[in-house]
């Protein structure tokens, strides 16, 4: 890291820590069918950024962060309140929720930047992220809530393995699906809030979602997966900042899809597990083995299938 | 443990009383009322949608209950839980889930291991040895998702025998497996009920019903008969739950 200012040092330790707590949080919603799900609370986060800025009528991190928090929630207790009240299902309902939220974003995003003084307000950086324009406060931040996610993961990972592969078995045991729920809810706004500032509204869930995905490729053990998909997603992380700030005014967001994207198609291409190489190389020893031995001699044992 | 045979007569070990629950409008269980003794395996059997898996899942507090009262061993289900011993139906989960066999049967023991605590070597030795009783030992280090229908429904078996619970109830766990599968989870259950423990099991196959279970409890949104299979499991009653179609029982093959 020779040769870079203190500021491209934070900018890359920051992405590191958020593209690392979005690769363990990205494995738990990954397993809770939650990939648009991440997506719609990222959108819904948009609001309550502007929100925050309009209230205030200067920019102050935590407020509009907060405001983000209050409005990604707001999106979240919609969709389910929609799902469970109405015929509309899920998917439908994380859609109608996803565009009207960001909808009024823009929307509310425009007005502010109408006012005196808001054309300057760096509001826009928050739809595509701006991660050049962190500062050593945003690096602690990160670091904090990454630490907070490993904790999370490293001290109830048997909870989370429970709660996410069986959770009406769970339940059974005495572990609160409404806690694990809300725990889980919790650590998946925190990670989109703090990393749609870098990362920007329309792109975070891909942060969440690439990592998991390219890691299932290599392992069959869940501790596994959470770990390279924690570094899958600090690795991305890097790559893309440090990419977005050798030009100044590069957006973030789009480098670090773009870093993931890499990662995704080496495993699912290379992958040990399921990836296209792999099953392309057992489909042909099995051709092969079929031709040399036509009928099976070894009897199976009961109850085992066909290989 | 020794069955119950003194003269004093045993508590039950499940008390249901007056159990509704519903789907949106519809009403799935309506004054649900019966009580289960120790030592017994029961079949519960019905026409689909007679609310059989509802019923195990109101009374574990998985599905909401309009009204009624259930008790295990004379308390409440939250006061019971490791008594009571829950396996789901098969597809309830998804078995694409990353871990093997032996992971899945240790789950059963994390009640006992505590929370925020790590297994050690003595439940991983209690794990092998319920997928050993299941006939699974090779099986333990598996992926999953490379079991058949019938090694997974052994695996959940397993996962539930380690629990070691007095009350076990069990969502169709005969559904699509071989015959060499049945009749290893019927063994097993029959060596719980010999054990003193109590066994509820949702079961399809009205054929069997017979051979493997000596109580029925036949239900069609409320208990249209319950008791012992020879008492229960008469021409007249099926025809009650199932309504006038099943006018006959077929002659069961042997």
């Amino acid at each position: 890291m020779i040769g870079l200012s203190h500021n491209a040092l934070w900018v890359l330790v920051s992405m590191l820590m958020l593209g690392t707590a979005a690769g363990l949080v990205g494995c738990f919603a990954y397993w809770k069918r939650h990939s648009l799900m991440s997506d719609a609370l990222a959108h819904a986060a948009l609001p309550g950024v502007v929100a925050g800025y309009a209230l205030l009528g200067f920019k102050s991190l935590p407020v509009m962060l907060l405001g983000a928090a209050a409005s990604a929630l707001v999106g979240a207790l919609a969709v389910s309140w929609i799902r469970s009240s109405s015929r509309v299902k899920e998917d439908a309902a994380m859609g109608i929720i996803l565009s009207v939220f960001f909808g009024l974003g823009i929307m509310l995003l425009a007005i502010v930047n109408r006012l005196p003084g808001g054309g300057q307000s760096g509001l826009d950086s928050f739809i595509f992220g701006q991660a050049a324009a962190m500062v050593r406060q945003d690096m602690r931040l990160m670091t904090a809530a990454a630490a907070i996610v490993l904790l999370v993961v490293l001290v109830s990972f048997k909870e989370w393995k429970l709660h996410l592969f069986d959770p009406a078995f769970a339940r059974g045991l005495g572990l609160s699906g409404r806690l694990m729920d809300a725990a889980y809810l919790t650590l998946l706004v925190v990670v989109i809030v703090i990393g749609i500032q870098a990362v920007g509204v329309i792109l975070m869930a891909a942060l969440l979602i690439i990592p998991a995905v390219s890691a299932r490729y290599w392992t069959n053990a869940f501790g596994t997966m959470l770990a390279l998909s924690a570094l899958f997603g600090g690795g991305a992380g890097v790559a893309g900042a440090y990419v977005s700030t050798l030009e100044s005014g590069w957006p973030t967001g789009p480098f670090i899809v773009i870093a993931a994207a890499g990662i995704f198609l080496v495993s699912f291409l290379f992958g040990l597990r399921k990836g296209l190489l792999l099953k392309a190389m057992q489909r042909r020893e099995q051709m092969r083995r079929l031709r040399t031995r036509a009928i099976r001699s070894d009897k199976l044992t009961e109850g085992e299938a066909l290989p | 443990m020794e069955p119950v045979a003194n003269m004093k007569k045993p508590e039950p070990a499940l008390q249901v009383h007056g159990l509704h629950a519903a789907y949106r409008r519809n009403k799935v269980l309506e004054d649900v009322t019966f009580e289960a003794m120790p030592g017994t395996l029961t079949a519960i059997v019905g026409p689909n949608g007679a609310g059989k898996s509802t019923l195990l899942k109101t009374m574990l507090d998985l599905h909401p209950r309009l009204g009624g009262e259930v008790r295990f061993f004379g308390t409440a289900y939250r006061n019971a839980k490791l008594k009571v011993g829950y396996v789901p139906q098969r597809g309830s989960v998804d078995w694409d889930f990353p871990t093997d066999a032996l992971d899945v049967v240790l789950m059963g023991l994390y009640g006992r291991i505590g929370w925020f605590r790590r297994p050690g070597r003595r439940h991983r030795e209690q794990a092998l040895e319920a997928l050993a009783k299941m006939g699974m030992a090779d099986f333990a280090k598996r992926q999953i998702s490379e079991l058949s229908g019938g090694q997974q429904q052994r695996v959940f078996l397993a996962r539930a025998l380690v629990q070691d619970a007095d009350l076990y109830l069990l969502d169709e766990p005969l559904a699509g497996v071989d015959a060499a599968t049945e009749r290893a989870i019927m063994e097993t259950l029959k060596t719980l009920r010999a054990a003193g423990k109590t066994v509820m099991v949702v079961h399809h196959d009205l054929q069997t019903v017979e051979d493997w279970f000596d109580h029925v409890l036949l239900l069609n949104r409320t208990v249209i008969a319950h008791g012992p299979t020879a008492e229960v499991f008469t021409p007249d009653n099926l025809a009650r739950a199932y309504g006038g179609w099943l006018r006959r029982k077929e002659p069961v093959p042997r």
